[in-house]
């Protein structure tokens, strides 16, 4: 038996070297590029018409109507230019194949562990990382999952030989399950399915807090005795790190942010949501910016409207608060869905161009990396691309060029070639 | 004193009344009580439509010998005045657990799976256990039968509550002072049944209701097989069976739905249930009363939600507080519609909660003479016993109570449970009531106080001019003590005395608070009045709010019908060879497209102006596993004799949301946990509509199969259950083609056949009349499969999932197999390493009839988009894309002359849609199924406002319940599992 199961393992690991390759990653931008006659979605809820892109050394040196342009010139009339989409809270490279547990690298044991660390995991030449490019998803935040405090996630994006290339920001951000007051019936003890409230919640809500505590007075501790989970904590209390609170129900959004800003958390992040649009005048008050669940989910509650998750984004949109949508609950390889999910919320009557600021500039902002991605802008690193037409649309959501860092990048995928492998045998008979 | 003489009547009772005839005496000479027993002056309501005034009943050696207005007493009869009395036939509780030890749910587990059977001589299957008997497991419960005596109960029958078939019962009378044999009524009293499997015995099989109905389904067949004498081998399980075939069947159902399944599974086999319900039965009563069925019914209606939080309260769901509010009155729709029902006291916590249920049930409607039925003569019906319980006519056994009055009243007090003849006392009758209002002469003052309460627990109220006292009052075997205290409970006055029968007034001994002793009396000024607050409450007739159809949230007041509908200009896409219509009419009438044209009249239509809008033909999921109870039978792996009709839900959230995606039909699969799955359901999303009516109307027949990992079992499982490779997946189907080859040959040549419905079902796919959905991931087994199935001369009709297709597109044109394909899935296991989405694109290039499949209950509400995926991925046209949800699934569900396109004569199930179908902006405006809305995004938003004020109604009654002391349960929230194949 054991015997069989290193078996498939060598296979694995064989099949693996033939033909996990990635693309082999662009070379640095040697020389300046130019898009023109483009309509340019800005990122930051504007778009310019019949714009002119130059960038060079990797940044956008020029952006504008008539200006003029400098080396290879790219015309795209007709088409699309957005930044590149931004996909947080996912757990890309670390999970290859869900079903096989040998690929997941996406969940360490323990409880209250801020020091595990996704970038030294996160595996650049993924399949499926490769697969979200021709979509325009071009970067992510990777992030450990499971237990009530994951570990640390940092910003890659998609175009690298390894990790330490793939590197954007190092370590940006810890992330925090919180407790839900409701819990599952163990069905396979007789309770009926569903939920009840959870007993313990209070209990678990002490446990974060003592952690807290115990964090902060670690920090202020001349101990020479490293204790690496709350050694891990330290950047949250100085603000070079962002805590990111996973919670869905109001009393959940609300303890859980209380309880951060309380404990002296500089910069916090709301994930997931599902009743944020309950409390937004809480969130609002307390500066939190939300990354909402993504739009393709079907309602948590039987009596709430079926389009709630559809609209989610546009109702805390429009309450004024700052937004982004992420996938983190959905299987790695549904991200190159991205731009579909905010193409959904706009058929709920949400601004198209605001609807592009929540794959782009408003998540660079939550994520911390506005300074140089997420917008077009003059200054900013040339991550973007360019779609035939509107990328919020299947139908129109084709790309004809990319670039991370003004390198172009290949937009062909395991699956392209064995489209074209497979489309030539038949046409070859 | 009293006491101690009632004990020895009790013994000496026993002694001589139930001491068996033909045993030795040992312990004294034989001495026999042939002395009757009368209660006359009573109101006895010998049955609950036969009510005597002021009646003698007469009983010897634990029978009613009579009952009259006018009985001639015999000489040596035992006269007990029960003037003022009432005197009922004591109740009967016919699902109980009395005395029988039951099985417990085992701790632990992680042990491998067990297929085969674990006993020898039996039935191949182990929660079938027809030979089982409740009396080898029957001890009589002395602690319990009191408690179930002080709740009325003189007989219960009981059984073992596990498995699928439970053996027979055991009627008993709750006789403390006899012994088992007289008060073992009937030791083999009924037969018992169930949809769920045994808690102790671990064989896989059946792991679903679907698969306990096909289990009871082949074990009758079997029963009767085996009777023939067809068997080599002894099965002490069919022998049981055959032998309790003319007992009462009693069926566990729980719920209106699986009282309908275990009905239609009786009616196949001639036999009528009677059945355990749910309480829910008023949701669908038409079809419940259309049962025949008795039913038993439990009264454990939900307590009130607390709701005092109001973030806990969003968690609780409309239909769980509907629930709360509408289950009270299931007795009364039951009883009002002509169900025959008896209650139980069954899920109840103590049968002390009993009469308080009952009570509810009555202020919501429900009959008393109906109650009073349900508990004496119904019940007693049931298990075929009316010539010996649950009446008091001549003959039967001397059960019954003797009450202060209406048994149904709330201040009725139960005095005695007579059981064979043998007197209980519950509370004493002799008490006498001293409740009313007093003057209170006590140390020289006059004190005002008045007594309530019950008549054997009072309560005292004791007043000096407005100053309320404290004191106590007891009493107890005619003897009634009080107290009270004066100057802030530093004086404290005690009194005593005997209780006379010759005066209202009270008199007795007082000690004073300085120690000297004096006497006190209590002048009687008035009886007992009605409580205010009482008469008050039981004017309030509670309000109980419709049900809908399905009864949840976004549920129909009333069943929608069909309409004549005009679309004026709407762009229609007919997914026929005209393609896209532009500004064009389209008329649907009698549940049929009618007109397709330019300017049609509009007669008596309801005119749609669709300008600018695009109206579609419905759109059509191959592969869903919504509205289901359950996806897999993994039991075994092969399990064709399982059916998803059988378990269609049409109560899941799932389907609404489905039509506001869009969606008019859908094929129910069956899970992929084994190679040959159960047989498909083909639905139409007709929202309130019951599962049969959801079901198409001659439906095509279709099964699914399935390959690869999850058949493999390769994530999950213990690996002992075959195949574990795909080698082994191609030898499941060799083995099983060839054996309903064979078995089809062999009935067709008339010879005597063991009935197999798995074999039957394989024959119809051998015989062209059955079509596989075949679950298929990689190449190499996609052409296995079509290889099978050329060697056995029959096509395999769909490929679902079939990611590699892409691989294989040229031989599967060849083959002539359809295709039903995820959009973009890919990378959840390892099977999936090469799925691309260009699939579509490139196996409908190659010929391949391709449609996109949901396989998944979020993804279903926007096929639209996920066939616009095709247009991304390998270019394919949008008219042709647009077919993969509509026409092309129709054509692979072989109701493509039906549905799936905007076609003259075909079934009005349209859609009209805001935007481009096939555009991320698109939102479904109305769904149609013949020529029936089910979806209306205006009336979407209406109900989202009732459903909003309802919720606060409810929470409103739900605050007043708990304020008026009702009982309440936390908040939760039932939900569904949502499924998929792998579910």
């Amino acid at each position: 038996m054991k015997k069989h199961t290193n078996l498939v393992l060598a296979l694995l690991l064989s099949f693996g070297m033939t033909s996990w390759a990635q693309q082999t990653p662009a070379d640095t931008q040697s020389e300046a590029i130019t898009i023109t006659g483009a309509t340019a979605h800005i990122g930051d809820g504007t778009v310019v018409e019949n714009c002119t892109i130059v960038f060079e050394d990797g940044k956008i040196t020029a952006l504008g109507t008539g200006e003029s342009t400098k080396g290879l010139v790219i015309d795209a009339s007709g088409k699309h230019v957005y930044p590149g989409f931004i996909a947080p809270v996912k757990e890309l490279g670390l999970i290859e194949v869900n079903a096989v547990r040998a690929s997941d690298d996406s969940d360490e044991i323990g409880e209250m562990i801020p020091h595990i660390r996704s970038l030294i995991a996160y595996n650049a030449e993924s399949k499926v990382v490769e697969s979200m490019r021709p979509n325009g998803v071009l970067m992510a935040q990777i992030t450990p999952k499971g237990g009530r405090i994951s570990g640390t996630s940092s910003i890659v994006q998609f175009d690298a030989w390894n990790w330490e290339d793939a590197a954007v920001k190092v370590d940006d951000g810890i992330h925090l399950s919180w407790p839900s007051s409701f819990r599952r019936g163990r069905w396979w003890l007789g309770e009926p399915r569903g939920l009840k409230p959870n007993k313990n919640y209070q209990k678990q809500v002490t446990e974060v807090e003592t952690f807290l505590q115990n964090s902060i007075a670690y920090g202020k501790g001349t101990s020479k005795e490293l204790n690496p989970a709350f050694a891990a904590m330290q950047g949250v209390f100085k603000g070079s790190q962002i805590l990111y609170v996973y919670a869905d129900g109001e009393k959940e959004i609300i303890d859980g942010i209380t309880l951060a800003k309380n404990s002296g958390v500089k910069s916090v992040v709301l994930v997931g949501g599902y009743h944020a649009y309950k409390v937004t005048d809480f969130l609002k008050e307390n500066e939190v910016p939300v990354l909402v669940q993504f739009t393709h989910n079907t309602p948590n509650f039987e009596d709430d409207d079926y389009d709630l998750p559809y609209k989610l984004p546009k109702l805390l949109s429009d309450a004024g608060l700052l937004v982004a949508i992420q996938n983190g609950e959905a299987s790695n390889f549904q991200t190159r869905n991205l731009p579909f999910y905010a193409g959904q919320v706009v058929g709920q009557g949400l601004d198209k161009e605001k609807a592009v600021q929540m794959l782009t500039g408003n998540t660079a902002k939550i994520l911390g990396i506005d300074a140089t991605h997420g917008t077009l802008a003059v200054g900013k690193s040339a991550t973007l691309f360019v779609s035939q037409g509107d990328a919020l649309d299947m139908r129109t959501n084709q790309l004809t060029h990319a670039f991370i860092d003004g390198r172009s990048i290949s937009l062909e995928t395991h699956q392209t070639q064995l489209w074209k492998r497979y489309s030539e045998k038949y046409e070859g008979k | 004193m009293k006491t101690k003489l009632l004990c020895l009547a009790i013994l000496w009772c026993g002694s001589t009344l139930f001491a068996q005839d033909y045993f030795p005496e040992n312990d004294g000479v034989k001495s026999k009580n042939n002395n009757y027993t009368a209660f006359t002056n009573a109101k006895i309501y010998v049955t609950p439509t036969q009510v005597i005034d002021g009646g003698t009943l007469l009983i010897q050696n634990g029978k009613v010998k009579q009952v009259g207005k006018t009985v001639t007493l015999p000489k040596n009869t035992v006269v007990i005045d029960t003037k003022g009395h009432s005197i009922y036939p004591s109740f009967i509780d016919v699902y109980s657990k009395f005395g029988v030890e039951q099985t417990k749910r085992p701790s632990g587990g992680g042990r491998s799976q067990q297929y085969d059977a674990a006993r020898q001589g039996f039935y191949w299957n182990d929660h079938i256990m027809p030979e089982n008997a409740a009396i080898a497991k029957f001890k009589y419960d002395d602690k319990k039968a009191k408690e179930l005596r002080d709740a009325g109960f003189g007989v219960v029958n009981s059984h073992i509550h596990d498995g699928i078939v439970r053996g027979t019962g055991v009627l008993v009378a709750l006789n403390g002072s006899g012994d088992d044999s007289n008060r073992i009524l009937d030791d083999t009293s009924a037969q018992y049944l169930s949809f769920t499997r045994s808690l102790i015995k671990r064989q896989a099989y059946p792991s679903s209701l679907m698969g306990s109905m096909a289990l009871l389904r082949q074990m009758y067949a079997d029963a009767k097989w085996y009777a023939a004498g067809n068997s080599d081998t002894k099965d002490r399980s069919l022998e049981a069976l055959n032998k309790n075939k003319g007992l009462v069947q009693i069926f566990e159902a729980k719920d209106k739905g699986h009282a309908l399944r275990a009905d239609k599974i009786g009616d196949a086999n001639g036999i009528q249930y009677a059945i355990l319900g749910g309480g829910n039965e008023y949701e669908r009563i038409a079809d419940i009363k259309g049962t025949n069925a008795k039913f038993i019914l439990p009264v454990n209606f939900p307590d009130a939600y607390d709701v005092s939080d109001p973030i806990a309260a969003n968690y609780v769901n409309l239909k769980d507080m509907r629930k709360w509010n509408q289950a009270p009155a299931n007795p009364k729709i039951m009883a009002d519609n002509g169900v025959s029902f008896s209650f139980t006291l069954y899920d109840l916590k103590s049968p002390s909660k009993f009469k308080a249920k009952l009570m509810k049930a009555i202020k919501y409607g429900l009959p008393k003479t109906k109650a009073l039925e349900a508990l004496t003569t119904v019940p007693a019906s049931i298990l075929g016993k009316s010539g010996t319980i649950g009446s008091l006519q001549a003959g039967r056994q001397a059960n019954f109570l003797i009450t202060s009055g209406d048994i149904f009243d709330k201040n009725t007090t139960l005095y005695e449970n007579w059981v064979q003849g043998h007197k209980n006392v519950i509370n004493d009758k002799s008490q006498k009531d001293i409740r009313g209002t007093y003057d209170l002469s006590a140390g020289g003052m006059t004190y005002q106080m008045s007594i309530t309460g019950e008549v054997s627990k009072p309560k005292i109220e004791i007043k000096q001019d407005t100053n309320k006292l404290k004191s106590k009052i007891s009493y107890k075997n005619d003897w009634v003590a009080l107290s009270f205290a004066t100057d802030k409970g530093e004086k404290n006055y005690r009194m005593t005395g005997l209780v006379s029968n010759a005066t209202d007034n009270l008199k007795g001994k007082l000690t004073l608070p300085n120690g000297n002793e004096t006497t006190f009396s209590a002048l009687k000024t008035a009886g007992q009045t009605a409580d205010k607050k009482d008469a008050k409450k039981a004017d309030n007739a509670p309000v109980v709010l419709a049900t809908t159809f399905p009864n949840l949230a976004y549920g129909f007041k009333t069943q929608p019908k069909a309409e004549t509908i005009l679309f004026k200009n709407a762009t229609v896409w007919t997914s026929e060879e005209e393609g896209i219509l532009e500004k064009t009419d389209v008329l649907i009438k009698n549940g049929k497209i009618a007109k397709i044209g330019i300017n049609l009249s509009a007669g008596n239509a309801t005119v749609v102006d669709a300008l600018g809008k695009h109206l579609t033909a419905g759109v059509i999921d191959e592969h869903t596993h919504i509205a289901a109870l359950a996806i897999n039978e993994g039991g075994h792996n092969s399990t064709a004799e399982v059916k998803m009709e059988d378990v269609v839900d049409n109560e899941d959230i799932d389907i609404y949301r489905q039509l506001a995606g869009g969606v008019t039909s859908a094929q129910l699969l069956h899970g992929s946990a084994n190679p040959i799955g159960g047989r498909s359901a083909i639905l139409k999303l007709k929202w309130g509509a019951s599962p049969e009516d959801m079901i198409f109307t001659n439906s095509p027949k279709f099964i699914k199969f399935a390959l690869g990992e999850n058949v493999k079992q390769s994530n999950w499982g213990s690996g002992n259950r075959f195949p574990q490779t795909r080698m082994g997946v191609e030898q499941v189907f060799m083995n099983y083609f060839q054996r309903g080859k064979e078995y089809d040959i062999k009935k067709k040549s008339g010879q005597p056949f063991r009935y197999d419905e798995e074999m039957e079902v394989i024959a119809e796919i051998l015989n062209g009349e059955r079509f596989i959905s075949c679950h298929s991931y990689v190449q190499s087994e996609i052409n296995m499969m079509m290889k099978v199935a050329e060697h056995f001369n029959f096509r395999v009709n769909t490929f679902t999932h079939i990611l590699e297709g892409y691989k294989v597109a040229d031989k599967m044109a060849k083959h002539g197999v359809g295709a039903g394909t995820f959009s973009d899935w890919w990378a959840y296991k390892y099977e999936v390493n090469d799925a691309i989405p260009y699939n579509a694109a490139i196996m409908h290039k190659q010929g391949v009839t391709v449609a996109i499949n949901s396989d998944d209950g979020e993804m279903a509400r926007r096929l639209n988009q996920e066939a616009a995926k095709t247009i991304k991925y390998g270019g394919t046209s949008e008219l042709e894309a647009w077919k993969m949800v509509t026409i092309n699934p129709a054509k692979l569900l072989h109701i493509d002359n039906r549905v799936g396109s905007i076609k003259v004569g075909k079934d009005a199930d349209v859609v009209l849609w805001s935007d481009h179908p096939l555009s991320i902006y698109a939102k479904a405006e109305k769904t149609i199924i013949e020529g029936t809305t089910y979806f209306d995004l205006e009336k979407d938003q209406q109900m989202r406002a009732a459903i909003k004020q309802e919720r606060t109604q409810l929470i409103n009654m739900m605050l007043k319940e708990k304020a008026g002391g009702g009982k309440t349960q936390g908040p939760k929230m039932s939900k569904k599992e949502r499924m998929t194949c792998e579910s």
